[in-house]
């Protein structure tokens, strides 16, 4: 439905030349929400604005439903943005026209008698539910329904994609869970393609099916959201889940020297990640049953789930002798579950009873 | 006396009231759609146009910067060939329109530059046009400031004209100048004083409250 290549962006400012873009190359696959995440400044929302050409990229070559934007006259041009809606984190409405007014807006610049504005408005009025909210200003509203307003009118010309710019950051996380389950919602009605640009990892994870990372112009990483989550490899991307699911170590062993090397009284440390049916298989119990010797302390435990699939990470902790260990971490390299050793760590003396 | 002084007020109020509601009229005419030019012509803006933007920034700067009782004179040519004499009240009406449509520009260019970009954008991102932009998002979100500063251009069009009155055009600062000043009336001085201070706030009154009317930020 999208497809990007090549993109480059170069802006002149005072301080020089900046380079935006360099080079990205992006497929979407129609009806699919394609996750685009980067810190401020990595270039994510010029990528979004080269789609509907707000920004027209220095170079490469843009083709949204079959069409080549950067070939396209003015007018041309125009009629090509109607079939792409979008949605922005200040909403951006009219201050001076009603909800009704500000969904009706694209309608009426494309000349749309006012009957046949009323045919579509009001079932986007209750698509976004706002039917009560029709003749009040955006003054009026709270930040969540006002971006319910952006989104009845980003859908009024039916468009094939819609593209969300940073669209739930000035938001509460509750109304954040509310507009984002919105757009799931039209992306599964209308068979919507959605691109949705964002830096909070939560927005990917809760509705995207893909992602991809940019950070300095280009693309870091992208995948399926679960391949990303589950294994991610840049630095970047890893930062970014950290903040969703802490890689810190429990507070007992927080701060400690980790060593490849035993040591006299300390743990080794192991991070499992289980994925799918087997998150919750007896494997921890089945390890302790099968390695005589072994201790197993679980240290820290978390089952989530990514599209329906469920996914589990825990931390434990082993000790014992040194058969024992390895007994152990063979028989989990035998089983469906993704180990990663940190290493032998000591307790903190405080924690010790 | 106030009988006496009375029909000499309400004349002088119907002149200045003429100068001022014509010329206005006139100017917006023109200092609208050029306040416009100022804003969309800028960088940056929907019809950027550095070539255009400087050019016609000079000139309104040149204009603003002629005080007015300079300008009245120095374009009486110009007021003799549109209206036929440089005398009364509505060749008092060229200078004044001369003077306000630079500086309804400027005021309107004020009013736009505070629409956020970002509506500018969105209308960008749904296919519209610039002259749509224009009026359909640029001139209603503004109104309300553009209203507020239309208001301080009436109020400097009274203290105009008040000047274009005393050499020749009629109105109320004719009348104080001629009867209370040459003629040595104080009471007339007072009376028109006045009634321009009851004109001046009756006009701040109706601006504030239409602009707080258009205004549903």
């Amino acid at each position: 439905m999208i497809k990007l290549s090549g993109i480059e962006k170069i802006y002149d400012s005072p301080s020089g030349k900046v380079h935006a873009l360099k080079g990205i190359d992006l497929d979407i696959a129609r009806g699919e929400i394609y996750g685009i995440i980067g810190l401020s400044g990595a270039g994510k929302s010029t990528l979004v604005r080269c789609i509907n050409m707000l920004e027209r990229p220095t170079a490469g070559k843009v083709i949204v439903d079959g069409q080549d934007m950067m070939t396209l006259t003015e007018s041309q041009l125009r009629q090509a943005r109607k079939s792409i809606g979008m949605i922005f984190q200040h909403f951006n409405l009219l201050s001076s026209a009603t909800v009704y007014d500000n969904i009706a807006f694209p309608l009426k610049l494309s000349g749309m008698g006012a009957a046949d504005i009323d045919k579509k408005v009001r079932p986007l009025l209750e698509l976004v539910g706002l039917e009560d909210k029709a003749n009040q200003y955006p003054s009026q509203l709270s930040g969540g329904q006002k971006q319910r307003v952006g989104i009845a009118r980003a859908l009024a010309n039916d468009p094939k994609v819609l593209l969300c710019d940073e669209a739930t950051s000035a938001l509460d996380p509750q109304t954040t869970k509310s507009i984002l389950a919105l757009i799931k919602d039209i992306n599964q009605k209308l068979a919507l393609t959605v691109v949705v640009i964002t830096h909070e990892m939560q927005v990917i994870k809760d509705i995207c099916d893909k992602v991809a990372v940019i950070s300095d112009g280009v693309i870091a990483e992208r995948g399926s959201v679960l391949d990303v989550f589950t294994n991610p490899q840049h630095r970047i991307t890893k930062e970014f889940i950290s903040v969703l699911l802490s890689n810190d170590l429990p507070a007992a062993f927080r701060g400690n020297e980790i060593s490849q090397d035993k040591t006299p009284g300390s743990f080794l440390l192991l991070r499992l990640i289980f994925l799918g049916d087997r998150a919750d298989d007896p494997v921890l119990a089945k390890m302790i049953r099968n390695c005589a010797g072994l201790e197993c302390t679980m240290l820290f435990g978390n089952l989530d789930e990514i599209h329906g699939v469920p996914f589990g990470r825990f931390i434990i902790g082993l000790s014992g002798a040194d058969d024992a260990i390895n007994n152990a971490l063979n028989f989990l390299g035998g089983e469906d579950v993704r180990v990663e050793v940190i290493g032998y760590v000591r307790r903190n003396p405080a924690a010790v009873e | 006396m106030f009988a006496e002084i009375l029909p000499l007020l309400s004349k002088a109020l119907g002149e200045t009231i003429y100068m001022v509601v014509v010329s206005m009229a006139i100017a917006t005419a023109i200092g609208l759609p050029l306040g416009v030019l100022l804003h969309t012509t800028a960088k940056g803006q929907i019809l950027e146009n550095v070539a255009i933007n400087q050019t016609v920034g000079s000139v309104v700067n040149a204009v603003r910067s002629i005080p007015f009782i300079i300008l009245m004179v120095a374009i009486i040519p110009l007021t003799r060939f549109i209206v036929g004499s440089a005398i009364g009240t509505t060749a008092a009406i060229v200078p004044l329109v001369i003077a306000s449509i630079p500086f309804i520009g400027r005021q309107v260019e004020t009013s736009l530059k505070e629409v956020p970009s970002g509506l500018v954008e969105a209308a960008q991102a749904m296919g519209a046009t610039p002259f749509q932009i224009i009026s359909k998002v640029l001139l209603p979100e503004a109104m309300p400031g553009i209203v507020s500063q239309l208001t301080t251009v009436i109020i400097a069009l009274v203290g105009e004209s008040a000047m274009a009155g005393a050499i020749g055009g009629g109105g109320l600062g004719d009348l104080a100048i001629r009867y209370g000043y040459q003629r040595f009336r104080p009471e007339v001085m007072i009376a028109t004083v006045v009634v321009l201070i009851v004109l001046v706030q009756a006009v701040q009154f109706a601006g504030n409250t239409l602009a707080k009317r258009l205004d549903k930020r």
